[in-house]
């Protein structure tokens, strides 16, 4: 929890105010917005704008500058680019790379690291003149699906090293670090590890225990410490790591413990791993422990500011999240299409099994979610590739929905195929055991639904504390109040005052009104928790963990209708059949999210949600079970 | 030595795709399709860039004519390692009647243009499936010709080429400039990796009009028809070995 609080503290607050679209809303923003572009002295109740779809809809509001039209930002040139760089990239894995034989091994095959090496793989957002391959995010997104749709394995060698592992060199270091250090991880001479975790620190970064002290001369620093589960632990010769530093506070002057990122190197000595981790799967990547013994860190080598490496942290894994969601989506495309072979060809009952509606509806939910979770990667990756700064919410959806969608399409394809699914043959148990760590790692499934609902939530608080200042000073602050009033006077008659999303192909237009209807629904059920609970808010995490699924449904949904939209504009050979996939996930998400919604601000859930905790205590008091068994012995 | 190689990169439908026929009838469908460089084409740019490894030859050019669409062929072969390109741009209108006795003459053309030593080209392209061009290339020239190589060995100007034929190897020798086709078996090209497909984009691609090299294209030919292959008919059971018997010499096969 501690380490949610302090993100939505370090989240991004100067945006300058941006354009939105014609709701009753526009008036107020621009108003509250102003004084936000003044200095330090703004009134607390200045509430943050931004252009985040995710955020405005815990306002209730739609604003889809990022959402609408579906956005490429790749230029002809990338494009060009990036279609030559496709093919090598998938005959390298289908002909040079045996994942089985990885998982075997327990390793990546050195014939294959030599391959990744001479392909350029370790480096692909390295600057070409640094030796990479120079991709932006949608580049990268676009190559990450294939390597997600070979060997999740290799994936997490490759993305430990450089969506993690130096990724911090890349968006913190300074010219001096980053000329020392990219063109040697990029050829892929040196691996990179990304060193966060302790064994007492897990979802809670911040608690770190690793700590580094100056030296009395100011030239190095001194760090010792341990880190567990850190992935190429065993093999990086480059490593990020976050330690406690002592940092004076600037308030009271007192010396305090504050977390910064170094630029580790094997070679400065001090530097051991443990053996490699046992684990369920992605077992071709190497898990080590790491451990630090009073190694001297250069001073040159913190990496950004002394006592801002916790933001760097985060910076990090939020950069990196959509490639998960990228891999993801080329995961499920392989299972897919595994599944689909089977069921286009297995007799039973004297029919092809595709042609029983049981096996029609795994089939047709298996490519919805492909479609929701690739429709979220490249949407991502295009705003963050166009400058955004806005996307940390969007992008922690596109983990959490990208993980547990492969999860269950994995699962599904061995459940399309029966016996044949179960067998190691059909190298689908490799992948269901692949997948299940990413539900878990770089921020948890439930962490990172509470950083949404928590981001969500605060960004919705900001603005209602604008109203209630305004409300102290009517007369100053007209607009805001009538503009308010009005809203909820429409709310409160159960009358809709917005239409659905602009810019949505016609024959998705009621989606587009439901999913508008649901976000003003979302809206009021958050003023309505924030409201009741204030800052209390943080703690009621069953209502927050619906919250968090309302907003991933709603997500979601304006996702797939862009690029449904888009693909309908261009009258693409694909466009009935996204339309269809469109209609009926966004039927079903905005039913699933009002049953959220009623489940976060319901008498009734509430008191199931007691009764829950109850239980819950029950068992930890017991040890165990409370009920004996049915039997009674 | 200064030995100065043209290879020829043909774009074709990729070898993994179906092919389907054009509504009218008049050749297949193009469009959306993938399409890569010419693999027996693959094989001769790898076997130039081995040459010039070997420090056998100075320069490998990488040689293309087509309309200007889809440089990729090109920037491929610049990819794995050849020196430069030339695109010799050919008017949209008349790249439908591109076949080998109007390719051969723009690659006679370049070679003199050059000073090449050495054409190597695939034996044949997988689409079209003509297997001149190398040929007639040499025609044109007045060069010696090597066909179906499977394997090139160089030395004091002259080249060592092992053939494919029927019924096994015929070792040739041919003194330079000659014109060199490469067989499946010459080598296994190497992966354009993705740094050197990027820095193949620093590399120098010149376009030439067909006006620069001299070349007039005349048609020879025109197409008439493209069909599907015939489908296969239905099968019939028979109920036993006999009757298996003389339903084969009802039909004429026995």
């Amino acid at each position: 929890m501690h380490s949610s609080r302090a993100r939505l503290l370090a989240a991004p607050r100067a945006l300058v105010a941006q354009s939105f679209p014609s709701t009753a809303s526009v008036r107020w923003q621009s108003t509250a917005a102003a004084p936000q572009s003044s200095t330090k002295t703004k009134p607390k109740s200045a509430p943050e704008t931004s252009p985040s779809f995710v955020k405005n809809i815990f306002c209730g509001r739609l604003v889809t500058d990022q959402i609408l039209p579906y956005p490429n930002v790749l230029t002809e040139e990338q494009t060009e680019n990036l279609n030559m760089l496709i093919d090598p990239t998938e005959k390298f894995f289908q002909e040079c790379n045996d994942a089985a034989r990885n998982d075997e091994l327990e390793r990546v095959d050195e014939k294959t690291m030599q391959g990744l090496r001479e392909q350029g793989a370790f480096g692909l957002q390295v600057p070409t003149e640094l030796g990479g391959v120079g991709c932006n995010n949608t580049m990268y997104a676009r190559l990450v699906e294939i390597v997600g749709a070979h060997d999740l394995g290799v994936g997490i060698t490759l993305g430990a090293h450089q969506s993690i592992g130096f990724k911090g060199i890349l968006i913190a270091g300074n010219k001096e670090q980053k000329e020392k250090y990219l063109p040697k991880v990029a050829s892929g001479e040196h691996m990179a590890a990304f060193a966060l975790t302790e064994p007492s620190s897990g979802s809670d970064a911040n608690s770190i225990r690793s700590r580094a002290v100056p030296s009395d001369d100011g030239s190095h620093w001194i760090l010792n410490g341990s880190k567990i589960w850190i992935s190429n632990g065993g093999i990086a010769e480059v490593f990020t790591v976050f330690a406690q530093t002592p940092v004076k506070d600037e308030r009271t002057g007192e010396m305090v413990d504050k977390v910064t990122a170094f630029i580790v190197e094997r070679s400065f000595g001090g530097v051991t791993n443990g053996a490699p981790e046992k684990k369920m799967g992605i077992k071709a990547s190497n898990t080590t422990e790491v451990y630090f013994d009073n190694v001297k860190i250069p001073a040159e080598n913190v990496l950004g500011e002394v006592g801002k490496g916790f933001k760097i942290a985060m910076e990090i894994l939020n950069n990196g999240r959509f490639g998960m969601a990228a891999a993801m989506s080329g995961t499920m495309r392989s299972s897919i299409s595994k599944a689909v072979e089977f069921a286009a060809n297995r007799n039973q009952f004297g029919r092809k099994i595709h042609e029983f509606g049981a096996i029609q509806e795994k089939l047709a939910r298996m490519a919805m979610l492909q479609y929701v979770t690739e429709s979220l990667a490249f949407m991502i990756s295009s705003n963050m590739d166009s400058g955004s700064k806005e996307y940390h919410l969007e992008a922690a959806i596109s983990k959490v929905f990208g993980s547990e969608a492969a999860w269950w399409v994995t699962d599904e394809a061995i459940q399309v195929m029966g016996g044949m699914g179960f067998m190691k043959e059909s190298g689908l148990e490799r992948v269901v055991r692949d997948l299940r760590i990413f539900r878990i790692f770089e921020g948890t499934n439930d962490i990172l639904r509470l950083f949404v609902a928590l981001t969500g939530l605060q960004y919705a608080g900001g603005h209602l504390r604008a109203i209630q200042t305004a409300i102290k000073n009517p007369t100053a602050n007209l607009g805001v109040i009538l503009d308010e009033g009005s809203k909820r006077a429409i709310r409160a008659m159960g009358l809709s005052h917005s239409g659905p999303l602009p810019d949505v192909f016609l024959s998705l237009k009621d989606q587009a009104l439901d999913v508008a209807k649901t976000v003003e629904e979302f809206g009021s059920a958050c003023e309505s928790l924030l409201i009741k609970y204030g800052n209390n808010v943080v703690d009621q995490q069953f209502q927050l963990n619906r919250i968090a699924n309302a907003a991933i449904d709603l997500y979601c949904c304006a996702a797939v209708l862009s690029r449904a939209t888009r693909s309908l504009e261009l009258d693409l050979p694909s466009a009935q059949h996204e339309k269809k996939l469109a209609t009926v996930w966004v039927n079903e998400a905005c039913s699933r999210a009002r049953y959220h919604i009623k489940g976060s601000r319901s008498g009734s859930t509430k008191s199931d949600f007691d009764a829950m905790t109850s239980i819950s205590n029950d068992l930890i008091e017991n040890g165990g079970l409370v009920a004996g068994r049915a039997l009674g012995f | 030595m200064s030995m100065k190689i043209l290879v020829g990169c043909k774009r074709v439908i990729d070898y993994a795709v179906k092919i389907r026929v054009r509504p009218d009838k008049m050749g297949v469908v193009t469009e959306g399709v993938k399409h890569s460089m010419n693999p027996f084409d693959e094989i001769a740019v790898e076997e130039a860039i081995r040459m010039k490894e070997a420090k056998k030859a100075s320069e490998v050019i990488a040689v293309r004519c087509y309309s200007t669409i889809q440089q990729e062929t090109l920037r491929t072969a610049l990819a794995m390692g050849a020196d430069r390109a030339i695109h010799v741009e050919v008017p949209a209108k008349d790249c439908e009647n591109l076949g080998p006795a109007q390719v051969s003459k723009v690659l006679a053309a370049l070679a003199r243009r050059e000073g090449a030593s050495l054409v190597l080209l695939g034996k044949q392209a997988i689409d079209d499936d003509s297997n001149a061009t190398a040929q007639m290339t040499a025609a044109h020239l007045d060069w010696p010709q090597a066909t179906y190589a499977s394997k090139v060995s160089s030395c004091d100007g002259k080249l060592t080429v092992t053939r494919e034929v029927d019924g096994g190897l015929e070792t040739v020798e041919v003194s330079l400039p000659a014109v060199v086709s490469a067989d499946l078996r010459l080598n296994e090209p190497r992966y354009a990796t993705l740094p050197n497909i990027m820095k193949a984009k620093k590399k120098k691609l010149d376009k030439l009009s067909l006006g620069d090299v001299g070349v007039e294209l005349r048609q020879h030919l025109a197409v008439v028809a493209v069909s599907d292959p015939p489908t296969r008919q239905a099968g019939v059971t028979v109920d036993s070995v006999d009757s298996l018997i003389e339903a084969l010499r009802h039909a004429g096969r026995i």
